[in-house]
């Protein structure tokens, strides 16, 4: 399968934070999801792809081509929806299409009128009086109404109710699944991205952690209970998040597939439980879970 | 007794709660007179609502399987063990039912079905 963005070792250096050798992949007609907590490097990653930061190293190749010697031929075929929006406040909803619209040499009107119909966007609204979650969905209507084949999204999610949230993930598989589209997309709300991503990469301290499959890792990733005073070394080794009470002790594992036979007569004998774990989980794990 | 709560499952969780001490005392773990951790103890322990532990206690105590003194606390009822392995029995052949119905599902036969208990009756797996 042919990679749409091919980012290797990207770093950038700033005096409090380092984005340390970043390397990720996607699939065309695949999603990927950034996982990471607030000040990770999620930003500064997708910033070195829209060109708004220079990296110190690393390489960034989008649809095969190099980003620098490329930029207008892959912007064109990108759409972008940033945290912020930053559009003329006292301009019209429509005025902005247009405006938007010479930037983009396959821009589609019709698309864009139709877009702004189906979002309940009024065309002759000012940009200033729409509410955080129709500025967003002004942002969505903009980056398809150039027929991208690429889309970016840097916490697009963040600060919108859950029925614009969904509306706007049902876009975007609408965008893979019917146009053959890819997407990648930060976001801190891991239920947006177990919801629509084929593959996750986790990013901590501006590192990867762990670029793979969605669904290898909530196979690989687990919670354990034990009963009070059993936990120990032998059953499971690596541990991460060991916590105890009076009733049991719970700790999440990275092998559960290792395990599974280990432990099976413990959980038939009712002495250990195991139990799904969501992103979160794996992204506390992270962050504050020890080693493992 | 070893509680652990599933955020994932779709049990509710005061219902899981309520389980897995009637299946302690099912199981001999929980004795009749023994006294169980107060509401806010086991709210605190496992990080839940003390109103959904209050939920679970006041369940148990209707179907009979704790008393609860005032000013004294929970303790576990002089439980009918036999009533309960009834209980327990009932739910099991529920189970049995669905696979009965599953396997008829894939062409299974009920005779085929009684070959495959016996079979691993036989084999002492369980």
């Amino acid at each position: 399968m042919d990679n749409v963005m091919e980012v290797t070792g990207l770093t950038k250096r700033y005096r409090t934070f380092t984005l340390d050798g970043v390397t990720l992949e996607i699939p065309k007609g695949t999603i990927l999801g950034l996982i990471g907590p607030n000040g990770a490097g999620k930003t500064t990653t997708i910033r070195v792809l829209m060109k708004m930061v220079r990296p110190d190293g690393g390489s960034v190749r989008i649809f095969g081509m190099g980003l620098d010697a490329h930029e207008k031929e892959i912007k064109n075929r990108v759409g972008y929806v940033g945290e912020e929006q930053f559009y003329y406040l006292n301009k019209k909803v429509s005025w902005t299409g247009r405006f938007v619209s010479r930037y983009f040499e396959r821009w589609d009107q019709g698309m864009f009128d139709s877009l702004l119909e189906e979002f309940g966007l009024d065309p002759s609204q000012r940009v200033g009086k729409l509410s955080k979650g129709m500025k967003v969905k002004l942002s969505f209507a903009i980056a398809f109404s150039h027929h991208p084949e690429l889309m970016i999204l840097d916490e697009p999610t963040a600060g919108l109710d859950p029925v614009i949230r969904r509306e706007m993930l049902d876009r975007l598989l609408a965008f893979r699944d019917d146009h053959e589209g890819s997407v990648f997309i930060s976001s801190h709300i891991t239920d947006d991205i177990v919801r629509i991503a084929d593959h996750v990469a986790f990013i901590v301290d501006g590192r990867v952690a762990i670029h793979a499959e969605k669904d290898e890792v909530l196979s690989d990733w687990k919670r354990l209970h034990f009963k009070p005073g059993t936990i120990n070394g032998d059953i499971v080794t690596g541990l991460r998040c060991v916590e105890a009470h009076a009733f049991g002790s719970t700790g999440v594992t990275n092998r559960f597939r290792e395990l599974e036979g280990r432990i099976s007569a413990a959980v038939s004998a009712g002495d250990v439980k195991v139990e799904n774990v969501d992103l979160d989980d794996v992204l506390i794990a992270f962050v504050k879970g020890g080693r493992a | 007794m070893f509680i652990a709560i599933s955020y994932s499952s779709s049990d509710p969780m005061h219902r899981q709660i309520t389980d897995q001490v009637k299946d302690a005392i099912a199981r001999g773990a929980l004795k009749a007179g023994e006294k169980l951790p107060s509401i806010r103890e086991m709210s605190k322990e496992l990080k839940i609502s003390p109103i959904t532990i209050k939920r679970s206690y006041r369940d148990l105590e209707q179907d009979g399987y704790i008393v609860t003194r005032a000013g004294l606390g929970s303790f576990v009822a002089d439980v009918d063990l036999a009533r309960l392995r009834a209980e327990k029995r009932d739910e099991i052949a529920g189970e049995l039912g669905r696979i009965v119905t599953a396997a008829a599902g894939y062409g299974i036969s009920p005779g085929e079905i009684g070959k495959l208990l016996r079979k691993i009756l036989e084999e002492g797996n369980g």
